[in-house]
């Protein structure tokens, strides 16, 4: 043991040991989501011994990057207070779109279906930016929009039946060699590109300042209209990829693909420790609590219980963890 | 001292004063709630133009009109309390979907008399799923959008877990509360039940102590506080009320559809979202009323009928539901802004 590991344990020794667990957990929240990650883990491997094994691992990860991804979206706009309820329908129709155009090839219908989250990321971005609706409407209305025009685009396009592309296909449900999913391939570098941008760049800085008092942004000079544009085309965006990444692994383009997607997307951030008030939080906390509800479904399919039980008790514990956190960070 | 001719010339000259105030006062009104004009407006042009498009409008027509507008009229007003006191209610839909299961699948078999008793308990239920929304928001303080969106996931597991399937049902003449008409034809028993229902819950609240505390929590909380507003009961109180027009709808629902569907409920969270922002109640809280989401609800139900009649997709409903609430949204807000200046 280093020296430097050595202070560091026996701070947390002497943090814990100081009364102070609840502290500890305050100020290092990762530190007890982690904890709580591990405790669900270990959960399953003492109920069905021997589940936790590399594949499992490879397999959550699997299951994790699409909600990831869309939550990374969902962390960036809640970081300067507001919200999307429009990811959800983002993602079906960028997969729709997608699937309809694969007759082009590849990577148009790709582009296709990440122009869908553009133009809608564009359409939310421009409404609460410059014409200042509230997110919570603006998006609502944007998704409204969005699932509509699919039904009817879905309705003309009848004849010409989606197909999924092999490569989506392969992104989405696929494995490299090493045993590492091909999502996560993707997954990675968008996360690593947030938490940098978030912790090292004047943007992810403008992001929190906005979060924590838009109108002191705004006298100190600063365009706020310009990075919320940005960041909901953004958070449009990632849903849109995430969206593909969503029918790769279902291999078949619906109409109702996505809609599971909503509130993991706004549980992950809110238990990840991100204040759906703004200007707190990150999105380091956001992929842990993407793992959490991952592990979390794992769990609950592993118990066998009926759908519905499956729903009620998923919801429940959404609730129990983010009324924890809640009491914890006050 | 003042003789009784005295007396008499000061009151005919207090009701002139007040005949000349009401002018300025109307204007005063409306501009406080423009929504009070606007939304008959805006319902008597729909109106217009469905006649227009469907000259053979008959009665008929008014009918499914009103039965369709029901459950949505009730979803609005659902939310309306809850916006109202500043908060928002993302489980209406889900809450409906669990009273409709739950009306359809005990009626199935009762008598009218049972059916009755079986409604006043949905009812109860009904509040008493809002009495526990207003819980967790109340006292686990998690933000009103997310404790609310979860508790309306867990909700439709619960419609799942009462009814797997589409089915059940309910003696006719329970069915015929909300699909029959009474005296004439041109009077659909959906219309009479909704105007009474609202009536009945919404007038005695708004009028009393409690509507008033709903209002001020709901425009300033800080204010209302330290006015001496229990702010916690109040917002616990709108949840519950909202619980309750939600079973409400949950009912209309089932007698308009005769059945029950663990699924139906969905749509109604987001469109009477919509029907609350074009029936001009703030977001922000404590402005607006019910008379305007319950009339929008009927515009909103009155637009994929036209877009039939018109030939058009009726698909495109849900994208003009969603263009409305953005565009009235944002006219909003540009005439707040201009109002300031």
């Amino acid at each position: 043991m280093t020296g430097q590991a050595r202070t560091v344990f026996s701070r947390v020794v002497a943090a814990v040991g100081g009364g102070g667990l609840v502290s500890l957990l305050r100020t290092r929240t990762i530190v007890a989501l982690i904890a709580l990650l591990l405790a669900f883990v270990a959960g399953i491997e003492v109920a069905r011994p021997g589940t936790v094994n590399a594949l499992w691992v490879s397999n959550m990860m699997l299951f994790a990057a699409p909600l990831g991804i869309v939550a990374a979206g969902q962390t960036l706009v809640m970081l300067t207070g507001g919200i999307d309820l429009s990811v959800a329908s983002v993602a079906t129709a960028s997969a729709y779109i997608m699937a309809t155009h694969s007759a082009l090839g590849v990577a148009p219908a790709i582009l296709y279906g990440l122009g869908v989250g553009f133009v809608v990321g564009l359409i939310n971005g421009t409404g609460i930016a410059l014409l200042r609706v509230q997110p919570l409407v603006m998006t609502l209305g944007t998704g409204l929009m969005t699932e509509g025009m699919l039904v009817v685009y879905a309705q003309k396009k009848m004849a010409e039946a989606p197909r999924v592309p092999q490569f989506i296909e392969d992104l989405g449900a696929g494995k490299l060699l090493g045993g590492i999913p091909n999502d996560l391939v993707v997954w990675a570098p968008i996360a690593i590109v947030i938490i940098l941008v978030l912790r090292r760049t004047g943007y992810g800085r403008l992001l929190y300042a906005i979060g924590d008092n838009s109108e002191a942004c705004t006298l100190a000079g600063i365009r706020v209209w310009r990075i919320l544009l940005v960041n909901y085309v953004t958070c449009s965006l990632l849903a849109a990829a995430a969206g593909l990444i969503i029918v790769g692994g279902t291999d078949s383009a619906e109409l109702s693909l996505a809609e599971v997607y909503l509130l993991p997307s706004v549980a992950a951030v809110i238990i990840g420790g991100t204040s759906i008030f703004g200007g707190r939080g990150g999105y380091s906390g956001t992929i842990i609590g993407a793992l959490i509800l991952t592990v979390l479904n794992s769990i609950l399919t592993l118990l066998d219980v009926p759908e519905p039980v499956r729903q009620i008790l998923y919801g429940a514990i959404i609730l129990l963890l983010a009324a924890a956190y809640t009491r914890l960070t006050g | 001292m003042t003789t009784p001719s005295e007396a008499k010339s000061s009151v005919r000259a207090s009701t002139a004063a007040s005949n000349m105030r009401l002018g300025p006062r109307l204007r005063q009104s409306l501009r406080r709630y423009p929504s009070l004009f606007f939304m008959p407006a805006l319902l008597i042009a729909s109106l217009a133009i469905t006649v227009a498009v469907h000259p053979q409008f008959s009665d008929f027509d008014l009918q499914s009109l009103a039965m369709g507008a029901l459950p949505l009229a009730f979803a609005a007003a659902a939310q309306t309390v809850v916006v109202i006191s500043g908060g928002i209610d993302l489980s209406i839909g889900s809450a409906m979907a669990v009273a409709n299961v739950l009306a359809a699948s005990t009626m199935e078999k009762a008598s009218f008399g049972e059916s009755l008793l079986l409604a006043a308990a949905v009812l109860i239920v009904g509040a008493a799923i809002g009495a526990l929304n207003g819980l967790i928001v109340v006292l686990s303080r998690i933000p009103d959008v997310v404790a609310t969106l979860t508790s309306g996931f867990i909700l439709g597991g619960v419609a799942l877990l009462i009814l797997e399937k589409p089915g059940g049902g309910a003696p006719q003449e329970f069915l015929n509360l909300g699909a029959g008409t009474l005296f004439t034809s041109w009077l659909p028993n959906a219309l009479v039940l909704l105007v009474v229902a609202v009536g009945v819950i919404w007038i005695p609240l708004c009028r009393s102590k409690l509507g008033l505390q709903l209002y001020a929590v709901g425009s300033d909380r800080i204010a209302a506080f330290r006015s001496g507003v229990n702010i916690d009961r109040t917002r616990f109180v709108a949840y519950i009320f909202s619980g309750l027009f939600s079973a409400v709808g949950g009912l209309g629902l089932t007698m308009t559809t005769g059945i029950g569907a663990p699924l139906a409920g969905v749509y109604y969270t987001l469109s009477g979202l919509a029907a609350v922002v074009v029936g001009g109640v703030s977001l922000a809280g404590g402005r607006g009323g019910m008379v305007g989401p319950v009339m929008a609800a009927f515009v909103l139900t009155l637009i994929p009928t036209d877009l039939i009649f018109l030939n058009i997709d009726p698909n495109f409903g849900q994208v003009i539901q969603g263009t409305l609430i953005v565009a009235i949204v944002m006219i909003g807000g540009f005439v707040e802004a201009r109002n300031r200046k």
